[in-house]
Parts: structure tokens; C-alpha cells; sequence
């Protein structure tokens, strides 16, 4: 293979800054989309440090690396940033990147709305980092927001966060939720109306339905959210009672506010890493996916019911029992169409011809340890189980087998699988298999052992536990899984420079894959397809490759 | 047709759909006002959830006057009929037309904020009423402000579009689907104007 450059005009004769340049005016998707992933890895490793220090100070009994407020912080910081500054914006920015070559456009619906959500999103992020500097306020305490990334009332109001580092943790969030809705909005106009000729509804590729799905659930929840913050900036600086307990406001109204956004969320978060499964286990299994129809009945009622499950966030708030075993029921429920999908993946593989690149590994892995936070999810469902193990580690265990193992092995495989399209070029696949034991390693040593100092009574968000207990050993290992961690991540930036310069060059369509963003070049020009592609089934590109077999013909 | 005889150039154009999408600036408005619904949603969940929970007067039935709150909630209705006769006019090319419609569509908006205005200005001086008075002040103005804000943003709109028009800048062809995007915007504020009043001045009413 060769190793030349791929666009010799455009890496030698251009200068740095007007390249820069032709990036900070670009309205181009797929540039915006590579912005959106690029930033959101770079808030992946800020994110990843603050847990780090976490770790390092629970990584003994009574340790003192960091102190009961900055410990606060950290893991407020750690939850906010991975959610809103790392999940939504790198799922975002694969949506942004993929939906048009998917279904065969030459851009988004709104091209430059899609470049003013991206810069809100990185105001709202620098307008959150800013509050380390500008969060003391006028008292002198505070820095960066202490309240957890649910910022529960009472602990939001004046009395009990003074300076504005509350208000920093509003509007950053605000406004990259303003960012995040014009990208739904876009979504929804491009999938809707910007699809090749015979490009219907259900010959969309599985991605693009998921991320049409996100795009409902991305207008439902998060104006929510921004209705309650709003309330919120009015309690702080108008003085308005919504969350005021001592003129019969409700503490309680704002959980049930947030987290009517905040379990929509939770599917927004891990609906893109299902639509990433779904393109790549057929590619490397050479097998078309398994129940198309389903899997997409299955999306919509996920989306569906996922907006009737919020109270289990709430069970031992003690809220009527009534209510809660509703709750309950409807969390049960909303586990039979994600097990749908589970099964369809699996019989998209079973008999499949695998072909175990580190892209299919990471979407293997995605499987299992996936199905294990499913699992411990149903657990938390069970109202009496989740009063024991409410608010202790069980549960950060739990979501970080959900989020991490989850949410960040599906983008891993998703990395690996697009990056030859966006680049030209291949990530290595040894440095890859390195990356991938060492996540794998990395992510079990961390966050299983997290279940055990749960069921043993570890509250989470305390700085500190003491000694004998037996919690020390768990915590220990739970620590021991971070420096795993860091050398996957050193690894995947490294394989990611190091194949920019001289990776091997991967040609349109290195996996031999059916959609239609492998018809065109890698990366692709800038208006994406030469001519407006057709489609004809499902998979267009089989079509093409295989005139004397189509897939239309089983449609 | 065996499978065989379909050859590369030849498959089949009877599996392609002639694509008869919606135009992406109405499924774009669409989804822009089903958001800004989710948004009202909250506000209007909050003022249910606190109505007769307030600790303190002033109480609702002590300050609110319905007269001239159905006064402005007719002029606001009535405005979305005059949007839709300015676009008739546009669309018949009758300028004239749809310029006074315009007009009268933005002065009905602008009784309806001068309206609120006169409500606001009798709770606060008369009744000492404000946003930081107990819990009906919180959700009150917040929800009618609300609202209120989005009336003014609409006439924003509806006034930059008589403006160009007037300086001759509005052209059928090209700018009908942009006026009646527009127009959505403003049927939306009207509908959720119609929700905003059954919450404060029906249901919120009930001792």
C-alpha cells in the first residue's frame, strides 16, 4: 500500500491558518460533523481526568488528594461533561457526518443552522469550563458547580450555593441545548425531505432511524430541561418560589422535571450506539441485519415508552406506592424491545461469515458488557431492590456499564469502522487490539467492582469511606482500572495521529459494506456524491456490486 | 426476468419512488414549534401543580379582572384570521391586500401585548403583586411572560416581513412558503394562548 498523501494540493499548498480558516466558516456537514467528534474526544479527556482524580482520592480509606468540595466538584464536572459534552456532541457529530451520505444527500436541510448549533455547543462548553475561573462570584467561594449533574433543589437555591457557579452549570447546559435542538431540528428536516430517489422510509439505513428517533426524543426532553433551568435562573435572581420549600415550592418538582428530560436522555445517549451496531455487526458478520421491521418497531417504542419511566430515577423519594410499582411496571416493559434488538443482533451474527476486526471486536464487546448494565438496570426496576441500593455505588456501576460500556464501546467501533471514510485512511489494527483489551481490562477492573462496594453500603458521591468496612479492596481494584484506561486512550489518539500521517490508504469501501456512504470516495468531495445516487433496496451498494442478485428482488 | 438478465445499468426504476417529500422549511417550523410545545409544557405543568398552594395573598380571584383578558384573547384570536387573509392576498399577488392584513394582523398582536402590559401594570401597582410575592406571582408571570415573549417575537416577524414588503421586497413566487412559515409561528402563539387561558383564567381560577 501506498503511503503518499492523499490530497497533495490541499496538505502542502495551503497555510495553516487559512486551513483553520476554511474549518471555523465551514458549513460543510461533514467538516461540522469531524468538529463535533473531535471536540467532544478532547471534553472526553478532560472528563476522563476529573474521574481520575476521583479515583485516585477514593483509592484508600481517608485519603486526602482531594478535598470534600473539590470531590464535588469533580464529580459534577465528570457527570455534566460526559453527558452533555461528550455523549450528545460526538453522537451528534456521527449523525451530522453520516445522515447525508446515508440516504444520499448532498448536505443537511439547514447547513448553516447546523454550523450555529455546533459553536453553541462549544460556547455552552467553554461557558461551563469558564465557571473554574469565574464561578467564585462576588463571595469568594464556590469555582466550579458543586451540585451533581442533576443539581438537585434545594442545594441550587441562593442559600446553599452562593457565587455563581450554579449559574454557570445553567447556562452552559443552556446553551448547548439550544446547539443540540437546532441539530434535531436538522435531523429531522434532512431525513424527511433530503433522501435520494427510492430512498424510502424503510430502506433507511438502521442508523438513520435511530437517529431520527433521537431527533423526537432531543426536542421532547431537552426543552424541559430548559423550562426548569429557566425556573431555576428565576428562583436565583428574581426571587421566584418554583423550588422554594419555604413558600410551599416543591424540592420535588424539579426531579420530576429533570428527569422527565433526563431518561429520554438516557436513550439519546445509547439510541446512536444502537443505530452504530446495527450498521456495523451485518458488515463483518456478512449478513443482512436481522428483523429490519422490528428493529425499527422496536426504536420507536423505546422512544416511546422511554417518556413514562422517569419516576424510577425517584423510587426512594416516597412517592406513593401506587405510582411507583406504574413506574416500575413501565421499566420492565421498556426492557422487551431493547431485548428485541439484543436478539436481532445476536441472529444477525449467528451463522454470519465474522470477520473480527478491532471495529467488530469493540461492537462485540459493546454487546456484552451492554447486556450486563441492562441487566443490573432491570434490577434497579425492582422498587424494594433499588430503596436498598438506591444512591449507592450499584448504581454508578450500573450507568457506567451503560455509558461507558455501552455509549463509548459503540463509538470506539463506530471510530475505527468511519474513520477510512472521513480520512482516507485506516487505523491500525494491532495498535487497535491493543486499544481494545485495554478498555476491555480497563472498564471491568473499574466499574464491576463498583457493584460490590454497592451491595456493601458504599453511598456514592462521599469523598471518603473509612477504613474497615470492607470496602478498601473493591475501591482498590475499581482504582486499579484506571491506568488501563489512560493507555487506551493514549493508544487511540496515537493510532488516530499516526494513521492521519502514514496509515494505510483504505480506498471507498475497505469493508466491502452495503450503504450508500461507501458509493463515494473517501473522504468524500465536498458535495458528497458526483452524481445523486439511487436507491433501490436496503442496501444499494449490494445492488450495485451485485447486479445478477439484488436485494430488491426479497424485498 | 430471471435474475440473470438484470444487468449493472438495469435495475428495475420501478423500485424507485419518486420522492414527494414535504419542503424542508415546513418540516424544519414543525418541529421548531413541537419543541416550544414540550417547553410551554413545563410551565404550564408547574402552574397546575402550584395553583392554591401559594402561603400568602394575593390570591388569583382577588387580583385577576376576566374583562379585558377576553377583550385581548378575542384581538389575539382574530389576528390568526387576519394572518391567513394577508396570505390569501399574497398568494393572489394582491399586495394591497396583503398589506393590510399584515398591518392589522401586527395591531391586533400589539393590542394583545398592550393588554398584558395594563394587567401587569394593575397586579404590581395596585396589588403588589410580583414575581417574588408568593407562588401564583412565580407562575403566573412566568408562564404569561412567556407567552408574551413569544407574541413579540412573532410580530418581530410578521413586522420585518410588512417592512420589506413595503420597500418591495417580498415576491409571491419565492417568499409565500417564508410568509406562511411565518404564519404557523403566529398559529402556534394564538393556540398556545388558548391553553395559557383555560390554566390561569379558567381552571386556575376554581377556589
Amino acid at each position: 500500500m501506498t503511503t503518499a498523501p492523499i490530497h497533495p494540493t490541499s496538505e502542502t499548498s495551503i497555510g495553516f491558518g487559512s486551513r483553520v480558516h476554511s474549518w471555523v466558516i465551514s458549513v460543510d456537514h461533514k467538516k461540522l460533523g469531524m468538529m463535533y467528534i473531535g471536540v467532544g474526544l478532547l471534553f472526553f479527556v478532560i472528563g476522563g481526568l476529573e474521574a481520575t482524580l476521583m479515583r485516585l482520592q477514593l483509592l484508600k480509606p481517608l485519603n486526602d488528594v482531594l478535598t470534600p468540595h473539590g470531590f464535588n466538584q469533580m464529580f459534577t464536572m465528570h457527570g455534566t461533561t460526559m453527558v452533555f459534552l461528550v455523549g450528545m456532541p460526538v453522537l451528534l457529530g456521527f449523525g451530522n457526518y453520516l445522515i447525508p451520505l446515508m440516504i444520499g444527500a448532498r448536505d443537511m436541510a439547514f447547513p448553516r443552522l447546523n454550523a450555529f448549533g455546533l459553536w453553541l455547543f462549544i460556547f455552552g462548553g467553554l461557558l461551563l469550563y469558564y465557571s473554574f475561573i469565574g464561578g467564585d462570584g462576588l463571595y469568594g467561594m464556590g469555582g466550579a458547580p458543586d451540585v451533581g449533574w442533576f443539581a438537585y433543589s434545594p442545594l441550587t437555591s441562593k442559600a446553599f450555593s452562593v457565587g455563581h457557579a450554579t449559574d454557570y452549570w445553567i447556562l452552559g447546559i443552556m446553551v448547548s441545548g439550544f446547539g443540540s435542538m437546532t441539530t434535531a431540528i436538522n435531523f429531522m428536516a434532512t431525513i424527511v425531505c433530503m433522501r435520494c430517489p427510492g430512498m424510502t422510509f424503510m430502506r433507511m439505513p438502521l442508523f438513520v432511524w435511530l437517529m431520527f428517533t433521537v431527533g423526537i426524543l432531543v426536542l421532547l426532553a431537552l426543552p424541559v430541561l430548559t423550562g426548569a433551568q429557566v425556573m431555576l435562573l428565576f428562583d436565583r435572581f428574581l426571587g421566584a418560589h418554583f423550588f422554594d420549600p419555604q413558600q410551599q415550592g416543591s424540592v420535588i418538582f424539579w426531579q420530576h422535571l429533570f428527569w422527565f428530560f433526563g431518561h429520554p436522555e438516557v436513550y439519546i445517549l445509547i439510541l446512536p450506539a444502537f443505530g452504530m451496531i446495527c450498521e456495523i455487526i451485518p458488515v463483518f458478520s456478512r449478513k443482512v441485519i436481522f428483523g429490519y421491521p422490528l428493529m425499527v418497531a422496536a426504536t420507536l417504542s423505546i422512544a416511546f415508552i422511554s417518556l413514562g419511566v422517569w419516576v424510577h430515577h425517584m423510587f426512594s423519594v416516597g412517592l406513593p406506592p401506587w405510582l411507583n410499582s406504574i413506574f416500575a411496571a413501565s421499566t420492565f416493559l421498556i426492557a422487551v424491545p431493547t431485548g428485541m434488538k439484543m436478539f436481532n443482533w445476536i441472529g444477525t451474527m449467528w451463522g454470519g461469515n465474522i470477520r473480527f476486526t478491532v471495529s467488530m471486536m469493540f461492537a462485540t464487546g459493546f454487546l456484552v458488557m451492554f447486556l450486563f448494565g441492562g441487566l443490573t438496570g432491570i434490577m434497579l426496576a425492582v422498587v424494594p431492590f433499588d430503596w436498598q441500593l438506591s444512591d449507592s455505588y450499584f448504581v454508578v456501576g450500573h450507568f457506567h456499564y451503560v455509558l461507558f460500556g455501552g455509549t463509548m464501546l459503540a463509538v470506539f467501533s463506530a471510530v475505527f469502522y468511519w474513520f477510512p471514510k472521513a480520512t482516507g485512511r485506516l487505523l491500525s489494527e494491532p495498535m487497535g487490539k491493543w486499544t481494545f483489551w485495554m478498555f476491555m481490562i480497563g472498564l471491568t477492573l473499574t466499574f464491576f467492582p463498583m457493584h460490590l462496594s454497592g451491595v456493601l453500603g458504599m453511598p456514592r458521591r462521599v469523598y471518603t469511606y473509612q477504613p474497615g468496612r470492607g470496602f478498601e479492596l473493591w475501591n482498590l481494584i475499581s482504582s486499579s482500572g484506571v491506568p488501563f484506561q489512560i493507555v487506551g486512550v493514549l493508544l487511540l489518539v496515537t493510532n488516530i495521529i499516526k494513521s492521519l500521517i502514514n496509515g494505510r490508504v483504505a480506498g471507498p469501501d475497505p469493508w466491502d459494506a452495503w450503504t450508500l456512504e461507501w458509493a463515494t470516495s473517501s473522504p468524500p468531495p465536498s458535495e458528497n456524491f458526483p452524481k445523486i445516487p439511487t436507491c433501490t433496496s436496503p442496501r444499494p451498494l449490494w445492488d450495485r456490486k451485485h447486479p445478477e442478485d439484488p436485494d430488491c428482488f426479497y424485498e | 426476468m430471471t435474475p440473470q438478465e438484470i444487468s449493472m445499468t438495469s435495475i428495475p426504476h420501478t423500485h424507485l419512488i419518486p420522492s414527494s417529500a414535504p419542503s424542508r422549511g415546513k418540516v424544519g417550523m414543525a418541529c421548531l414549534i413541537f419543541a416550544e410545545c414540550w417547553f410551554f409544557a413545563g410551565f404550564i405543568v408547574a402552574y397546575l401543580f402550584y395553583i392554591g398552594k401559594s402561603s400568602s395573598g394575593p390570591l388569583p380571584r382577588e387580583v385577576i379582572d376576566i374583562k379585558p383578558v377576553l377583550v385581548n384573547s378575542a384581538a389575539l384570536i382574530a389576528s390568526s384570521f387576519t394572518v391567513i387573509a394577508a396570505l390569501r392576498g399574497l398568494a393572489r399577488s394582491n399586495m394591497g391586500s396583503f398589506r393590510f392584513w399584515m398591518l392589522l394582523t401586527i395591531v391586533l398582536g400589539g393590542y394583545f401585548i398592550y393588554g398584558t402590559a395594563m394587567e401587569w401594570k394593575g397586579f404590581i401597582v395596585d396589588h403588589h403583586l410580583t414575581i417574588s410575592t408568593n407562588l401564583f406571582g412565580t407562575t403566573y408571570y412566568s408562564l404569561v411572560g412567556f407567552h408574551a415573549f413569544h407574541v413579540i417575537v412573532g410580530l418581530c416577524l410578521l413586522t420585518a416581513i410588512l417592512v420589506l414588503s413595503l420597500m418591495g421586497h417580498i415576491h409571491v413566487v419565492r417568499d409565500h412558503l417564508r410568509v406562511e412559515l411565518v404564519s404557523w409561528y403566529w398559529h402556534f402563539v394564538d393556540a398556545v394562548w388558548i391553553v395559557v387561558f383555560t390554566t390561569v383564567y379558567i381552571v386556575g381560577m376554581r377556589p
